[in-house]
C-alpha cells in the first residue's frame, strides 16, 4: 500500500522533471540562435569599435589565434588574438590581453595593435574595480582609455610609459592610480610581445574553435 | 463582491502585504541590482513574469500535488520558468542580460516566490492566484525601480540612464540628468547604500500608513490603542 502510494508520486515528481524540462528545451531551441546571433553581434561591434570595418575584408571573429605568454598577455591560459587583414596583408591584431594587477583583481582588455606597431585603440571588456572610482577606464565613462591611441613600443619611450605619479605620460585620477598602471603595463607588454611575435601572430593557423567572446 | 476581493488581493501586493517592503523577501537580488533604475526595471519584471507564471502553473496543480512532494514540484515549476526567461532575455535583451547577469538564474532562488507558491497559490484557485501573482511581482517590481532610482539619483545625478539597454536605441530621451556635472556619491551605488536606502524607504512607508491610521481614527473620540 505504502509503496503504491509512494512510487505514484514519485510519477508525479517525474511528470513534473519531463514537462519542465520539455519547456526549458523548446525555450533554448528556440533561441539559441538567436543568443549565437547577438553574442556574434556584440563581439562584431566590439572589434569594429577598434578596427572599423573598411580596414579589413577578413572575417575578425574566425580569424583568431590562441597565444600562450603569460608574463606578456597577463593569463596563464591561452589568450585570443583576432586578426584584421585587407587584400591578405595584416592590418591589426586585436589581443584580448588581461592586466592581472588592477585594483580588485582581473581587468579584461582589448588592445589593438596595427601593422606598424602604434596602437589602434584600447577597450576595457571586464572589469571589479571600484564604481565612481576606477572605472573612469570604460570608455563610456571617460576618454581616458583614448588616451593610447596612436601610442607605440617608442612614442613615448619606455620609461615614460607610465602614469604621471611614476614619471609617465599617461594620466590618472586621485586617489586611483593601482587601476591605470595596471593597464599601461598591460598595454606596454602587449605591445613588446607584438614586435618580437608578429609573423608567428598573422601566420600562425587560426584557431579550431572560435569562440563567441574574448574572454570564454 | 468578487471584486471586493480581487481589490483586497491587489492592495495586499502592492502595499499592505508587499513583498520588499513588508514581507522582506527576496533581498539579495533587489539589493545587488537596484543600483540603476533600469537595473531595477530588468529584473523586476523577469520576476513579474516568473511570479505569474508560477502561480498560475502551482493552482492549476494544486490538487494533482501530493504534500510530500509539493516544495520539489514548485521548485521544478519555478526553476523551468526561470531559465526560460533567462534564455529568452539573453536572446531579445542581449546587453541587459549581461548586466544582470547571475541574478537571472538567482530568481530561483528568491524565496518570495517559493513563499507565494506555498501560502497563497496552492490554496486558492487559478483566477485569484493570477491576480496575486501579477500584483505581488508588481510591488517587488516597483520597489525595485522605486529603490534603484532613488539609489541612482543619489550616487550619479541620473534616473534611467542606460534606458536603451531596455527599449533600443530610440530611448536616450528616457535618461534624465537631474543633476548636472554631478561628481556622484559613491556609497549609494554600493551594497551598503542599498541597505540604508531600503532602510529609509522602509520608514517612509510606515510613516504614510502610520499618517493614515491617524486620519481614520481621529473622528474616534479616543485614539484606539494598536492591538497587535
Amino acid at each position: 500500500m505504502i509503496l503504491k502510494y509512494m512510487i505514484t508520486t514519485g510519477m508525479i515528481l517525474g511528470a513534473f522533471a519531463i514537462v519542465g524540462t520539455s519547456l526549458v528545451a523548446v525555450t533554448n531551441s528556440g533561441t539559441q540562435e538567436r543568443i549565437a546571433e547577438a553574442k556574434r553581434q556584440a563581439l562584431a561591434e566590439t572589434l569594429h569599435a577598434l578596427i572599423p570595418p573598411e580596414r579589413h575584408d577578413n572575417d575578425l571573429a574566425t580569424d583568431t589565434i590562441d597565444i600562450t605568454a603569460p608574463e606578456f598577455l597577463g593569463s596563464k591560459k591561452p589568450v585570443r588574438v583576432y586578426r584584421a587583414r585587407k587584400t591578405g596583408l595584416p592590418i591589426a591584431a586585436l589581443f584580448a590581453t588581461i592586466a592581472p594587477d588592477g585594483y580588485s583583481g582581473e581587468i579584461k582588455l582589448l588592445v589593438a595593435v596595427n601593422a606598424d606597431g602604434s596602437i589602434a585603440g584600447v577597450r576595457v571588456l571586464a572589469h571589479r574595480e571600484t564604481p565612481g572610482l576606477g572605472d573612469f577606464i570604460e570608455e563610456s565613462k571617460s576618454d581616458w582609455i583614448k588616451g593610447f591611441d596612436g601610442k607605440s613600443l617608442f612614442n613615448p619611450v619606455e620609461k615614460h610609459w607610465k602614469v604621471r605619479k611614476d614619471g609617465g605620460v599617461f594620466d590618472h585620477t586621485t586617489g586611483a592610480t593601482i587601476t591605470p598602471r595596471a593597464i599601461v603595463k598591460a598595454v606596454y607588454n602587449t605591445l613588446s610581445y607584438f614586435r618580437q611575435h608578429q609573423s608567428e601572430i598573422f601566420n600562425g593557423p587560426a584557431a579550431a574553435t572560435p569562440e563567441a567572446t574574448p574572454h570564454g | 463582491m468578487a471584486n471586493q476581493h480581487y481589490i483586497g488581493i491587489a492592495q495586499d501586493g502592492l502595499w499592505k502585504n508587499n513583498l520588499i517592503f513588508v514581507q522582506m523577501l527576496g533581498l539579495c537580488p533587489l539589493l545587488a541590482v537596484s543600483n540603476t533604475a533600469i537595473n531595477g526595471l530588468g529584473l523586476g519584471l523577469a520576476t513579474l513574469l516568473v511570479l505569474t507564471c508560477s502561480n498560475v502553473t502551482v493552482s492549476l496543480i494544486r490538487n494533482l500535488v501530493r504534500p510530500e512532494v509539493r516544495v520539489s514540484v514548485f521548485v521544478v515549476v519555478i526553476a523551468s520558468f526561470v531559465t526560460a526567461i533567462d534564455l529568452a532575455m539573453n536572446a531579445f535583451l542581449f546587453e541587459l542580460h549581461h548586466i544582470l547577469g547571475i541574478f537571472i538564474p538567482l530568481i530561483v532562488t528568491n524565496c518570495g516566490i517559493i513563499g507565494r507558491a506555498e501560502a497563497f497559490a496552492s490554496k486558492h484557485n487559478v483566477a485569484e492566484s493570477l491576480v496575486d501573482g501579477i500584483m505581488m511581482g508588481s510591488g517587488f517590481l516597483i520597489a525595485l525601480v522605486v529603490l534603484g532610482a532613488v539609489r541612482e539619483l543619489i550616487g550619479m545625478g541620473t534616473i534611467f540612464s542606460q534606458a536603451h539597454l531596455m527599449f533600443g536605441e530610440g530611448a536616450h530621451w528616457l535618461t534624465l540628468h537631474v543633476i548636472e556635472d554631478y561628481r556622484g556619491f559613491l556609497l549609494a551605488i554600493l551594497p551598503p547604500g542599498a541597505f540604508i536606502c531600503l532602510g529609509f524607504l522602509v520608514a517612509l512607508k510606515n510613516l504614510l500608513d502610520q499618517r493614515k491610521a491617524q486620519r481614520v481614527n481621529k473622528p474616534a473620540v479616543e485614539p484606539i490603542p494598536a492591538a497587535e
